[in-house]
């Protein structure tokens, strides 16, 4: 165990290395940053002073090197469009609105895939099957901002302003754009309990749980469930993933004020550094999910070992 | 694609356990919607009724014919430049096709060679590349293309590249996997003792066994790629206007929901459907294909 622990660390470390090192080439892409950050009337003088202030002008191996620590600090520079620390922002926009957004869509994902997948299995061919069966294939089929916007059409336009469609504040705020973001992981979710749920029913271990007399219920929810779930710890940890990449465009349509909003605010103004800690902090994100699935893998069924 | 490589291969053992092809109702659909929409892609210059760029701004905000104050002129209503709305959906069929057949190519060609070598010849290039492929799988592919479009500027090659780059991964982790149980088995060492070349080996025996797999995830890889692009034209990194694309659309009928609900509509209905359809379609190829995965539905 903390073999594994220690080796799954220094993974994450290297991947995290490994993003550090694109996000530094990423914009050196297109060749020296100086020109994104200086006005577009800026002088020769004030071109090559910027760059010298800024040390784009030392080779880029001492630059890289340079990037590598200021990156472990947090630190990715000022903002071109604020002014300010690009990290500072991107924590503001990501705490607390991107984790409240994205806490509601994935409780609810979850929480309502557990009944409807179960329902859908135990009356598997029968119409709540085929509905739930249709109507996740369709969420899956959609666009999660246009589901949005048909939702912000729908409950702030045609109902006449049941609930708000830009903005945030209240809890009323949070509804539709959870909903928006929630859809389509959910729709996969219950497809997959259900799919975990119709395997595992047909074991012995259930024939002798209901041959013990337990009740109905008591099969299907502790002793079934249970181990129809362990996938869905996978899913669970990828529609996190999902909801993140997701956040940048329903936070956009709905206005939310979140890291995904501001990561797409900053591409026409090429606000590089922003950009640059956004994309990080996602990735930081994404790789803690990956560990805490692989951890929580083992709480789960204690047959998966770590080694 | 398929159908050619496997013919020229070597007899490949049946699977275990192949299921019929069985054509059902959803799976027709699926092809029927995909096969139409490719059509009205391919034949939109004849069909639309007029021109998707030309803008008449005095008939701006025209609603739906069936609608009050619409217009025959426009089935489908007109866009906030006085655009038919009809035109722009089949036009832009025709980008979100492209790119996501297009894109789907360039990751699925990327991660099969890639695969194929890796898993062939294992070692430090297995290990760098494996490494590489997790790094990679770190970013969220909508933050990544993002981040790369910002820097490149939009354009449909630049949407073609990134998607098409960032997805060759899962390729080429299923293509290790098949080689990996593939090479030590009897053919591949009996095509070894005959004499056959690394690269031989790999274009006859081994790339014809990995195809199956790879063909249903790519199926399910180009609804998903249509997805994104719509995603990013609506974000603005996409297809650069005036160019009609759906996401764009979407876009602009996002800022008029009040006024032209029509907008706002159409093109998510396209989205929808050709997504569906692509995905009945790969949920059959699934069970054809590869009877090993289970099926989800």
């Amino acid at each position: 165990m903390r073999a594994f622990l220690l080796r799954r660390l220094l993974h994450s470390v290297f991947v995290i290395w490994g993003v550090v090192t694109v996000v530094f080439f990423l914009v050196r892409l297109t060749g020296d940053p100086t020109y994104f950050l200086v006005d577009q009337s800026a002088t020769q003088e004030e071109i090559a002073h910027t760059r010298a202030m800024l040390g784009l002008d030392r080779p880029l191996v001492v630059q890289y090197v340079d990037f590598l620590g200021s990156a472990v600090r947090g630190d990715f520079g000022a903002s071109i469009r604020e002014r300010r620390p690009a990290m500072r922002m991107v924590m503001e926009h990501f705490w607390p609105a991107t984790v409240e957004l994205a806490a509601a869509a994935l409780l609810l994902s979850t929480v309502l895939a557990i009944p409807l997948g179960v329902i859908s299995a135990t009356h598997r061919g029968r119409p709540a099957d085929h509905l739930s069966r249709v109507a996740s294939l369709f969420l899956q089929s959609m666009p999660s901002f246009w589901l949005g916007i048909m939702l912000i059409l729908l409950f702030a336009v045609v109902l006449g302003g049941l609930l708000p469609a830009y903005g945030t504040g209240t809890l009323k705020h949070l509804i539709l754009p959870a909903i928006a973001l929630a859809a389509a992981p959910l729709a996969q979710n219950v497809r997959l309990i259900r799919a975990g749920m119709l395997d595992v029913l047909g074991q012995d271990y259930v024939r002798t749980a209901r041959a013990k007399g337990v009740a109905e219920r008591g099969v299907v929810y502790r002793h079934a469930l249970r181990n129809a779930a362990l996938p869905v710890i996978t899913i669970t940890g990828l529609s996190l993933g999902f909801m993140l990449s997701g956040a940048l465009i329903i936070e956009t349509v709905f206005a939310w004020p979140g890291m995904g909003r501001l990561i797409v605010q900053a591409v026409p103004s090429r606000d590089f550094p922003v950009i640059q800690a956004g994309v990080f902090v996602f990735a930081l994100v994404f790789v803690a999910i990956n560990l805490i699935v692989d951890l929580l893998y083992t709480v789960a069924d204690p047959r998966v070992r770590l080694t | 694609m398929s159908a050619t490589l496997a013919a020229t291969a070597p007899r490949v053992e049946p699977a275990p356990r192949r299921r019929r092809a069985r054509l059902d109702a959803l799976a027709v659909a699926g092809v029927l919607v995909v096969l139409v929409t490719a059509l009205l892609a391919i034949l939109a210059p004849l069909l639309a009724p007029g021109d998707p760029i030309k803008n008449s701004l005095l008939d701006r905000l025209t609603p739906p014919m069936w609608a009050t104050g619409g217009d025959a002129k426009y089935p489908l209503g007109t866009d906030t430049l006085g655009r038919d709305v009809a035109s722009r959906l089949l036009h832009g069929a025709r980008v979100s096709l492209a790119v996501g057949f297009a894109a789907v190519l360039v990751a699925g060609v990327i991660g099969v060679a890639l695969g194929l070598v890796s898993g062939w010849y294992g070692g430090r290039l297995d290990d760098a590349l494996m490494r590489l492929g997790d790094v990679q799988l770190a970013f969220p592919v909508l933050v990544l293309a993002v981040a790369v479009l910002a820097v490149l500027g939009a354009s449909m090659t630049n949407l073609i590249i990134v998607l098409g780059v960032t997805g060759w991964i899962t390729y080429a982790r299923i293509v290790r996997a098949e080689v990996l149980t593939l090479r030590e088995r009897d053919f591949v060492a009996a095509a070894r003792a005959l004499g056959a070349t690394d690269g031989w080996i790999l274009w006859r025996h081994l790339l014809p066994h990995v195809l199956p797999p790879i063909t249903v995830v790519a199926t399910f890889s180009v609804a998903r790629t249509i997805i994104a692009e719509a995603s990013l034209s609506f974000l603005g990194l996409g297809i650069p206007a005036p160019e009609p694309s759906w996401g764009a659309m979407l876009d602009e009928g996002r800022n008029y929901i009040t006024t032209g609900w029509w907008l706002a509509l159409f093109p998510g209905v396209a989205i929808l459907l050709l997504v569906l359809g692509i995905n009945l379609v790969g949920d059959w190829l699934r069970d054809v294909l590869d009877p090993r995965m289970e099926r989800g539905v």
